[in-house]
């Protein structure tokens, strides 16, 4: 089992999601270049958070037209599962991989702090091994992570079973309150109708181990590969 | 020629940008304004005599990447 990490110029948890796979979990891990034009053989793919390409013009708007996009397209539409995280789910957005946009945070800051998240579909190749339904701290750090979709969109997110995690309190009330950036129907994460690709704004790679204080995240990583070694 | 494109949140999008930027001028004393939102201008100098060849051209790089048509709208003018 092994993990490709995009690296796009501004990547900055390359390096933790690289570690998780290979020293946590065990896999093999290697990092694809943003002008890579294969995988490497990976067997699923990360689009790690960061501030690919400076964030120019939109968050995630330059990246998608890296050569190595071309490849995650082809690898996303034959199935591969592919995960991105933060500013990697701002690029899927960007490349139609997954459907909607973020706009700037309702309260018009960068926010940096934990949030609760209700697990909604445990069924995605990243979200196997949590129970729907579970609340889990996760944090968060971003500036644009206020979902968006066309209205008949939204309503196909919510029929399809296709919201991955919803921002909660502490007992998984979905609540205004909760809601740290103004995403539509609290959405923090979502999944493509396949449920292949998953984008996700709170960073599981920032709680995968004990010595961070939380290690919930490490689950969609451990996911992955249970979800391949089922195949 | 020179084309301008103008970006800016859709009508129906929620602009928190142009909502502070709207409180702030308030807060200056300017009572009259009652909206704001904020956009983007893209000045392009682009090759070509056919003000609409250009001006179609421009469309397509507003749908291919100056605007994201999900939350953006966009108009173009041919300047010069």
């Amino acid at each position: 089992m092994k993990f490709g990490i995009v690296v796009f110029p501004g990547s900055n948890c390359d390096a933790d999601c690289f570690h998780i796979a290979k020293d946590l979990l065990g896999c093999e891990a290697e990092y694809v270049w943003h002008k890579d034009t294969e995988l490497k053989g990976a067997d699923a793919v990360i689009l790690p958070g960061g501030f690919a390409y400076g964030d120019y013009l939109r968050a995630g708007a330059l990246a998608r037209f890296s050569p190595v996009m071309d490849i995650v397209a082809r690898f996303a539409k034959a199935g591969g599962p592919v995960l991105g995280i933060c500013n990697g789910f701002q690029v899927l957005l960007e490349a139609g991989l997954l459907p909607g946009a973020v706009r700037v945070n309702r309260g018009l800051r960068y926010v940096c702090r934990d949030v609760f998240l209700r697990v909604e579909n445990g069924e995605t190749p990243f979200t196997r091994l949590y129970e729907p339904g579970a609340v889990i701290r996760m944090p968060i750090g971003h500036m644009e992570g206020n979902y968006t979709a066309p209205p008949d969109t939204l309503v196909e997110l919510e029929r399809e079973h296709r919201v991955t995690f919803r921002y909660c309190d502490a007992a998984g009330g979905v609540t205004e309150a909760a809601n740290p950036n103004g995403a539509a129907g609290n959405i923090a994460g979502i999944a493509n109708r396949e449920g292949n690709v998953v984008g996700l704004m709170p960073h599981p790679d920032r709680c995968s181990e004990g010595i961070l204080g939380n290690d919930v995240g490490r689950k969609m990583f451990e996911s992955a590969v249970a979800a391949l070694a089922s195949r | 020629m020179r084309v301008e494109v103008r970006v800016y949140p859709r009508q129906d999008v929620l602009d928190p940008q142009g909502k502070a930027i709207a409180a702030a001028l308030a807060r200056l004393g300017h009572r009259a304004v009652k909206d704001v939102r904020a956009g983007k201008v893209f000045f392009l100098d682009v090759e070509g005599s056919d003000p609409s060849a250009v001006e179609k051209d421009a469309r397509r790089m507003a749908e291919e990447l100056l605007a994201n048509t999900v939350i953006e709208g966009y108009d173009v003018r041919v300047l010069s």
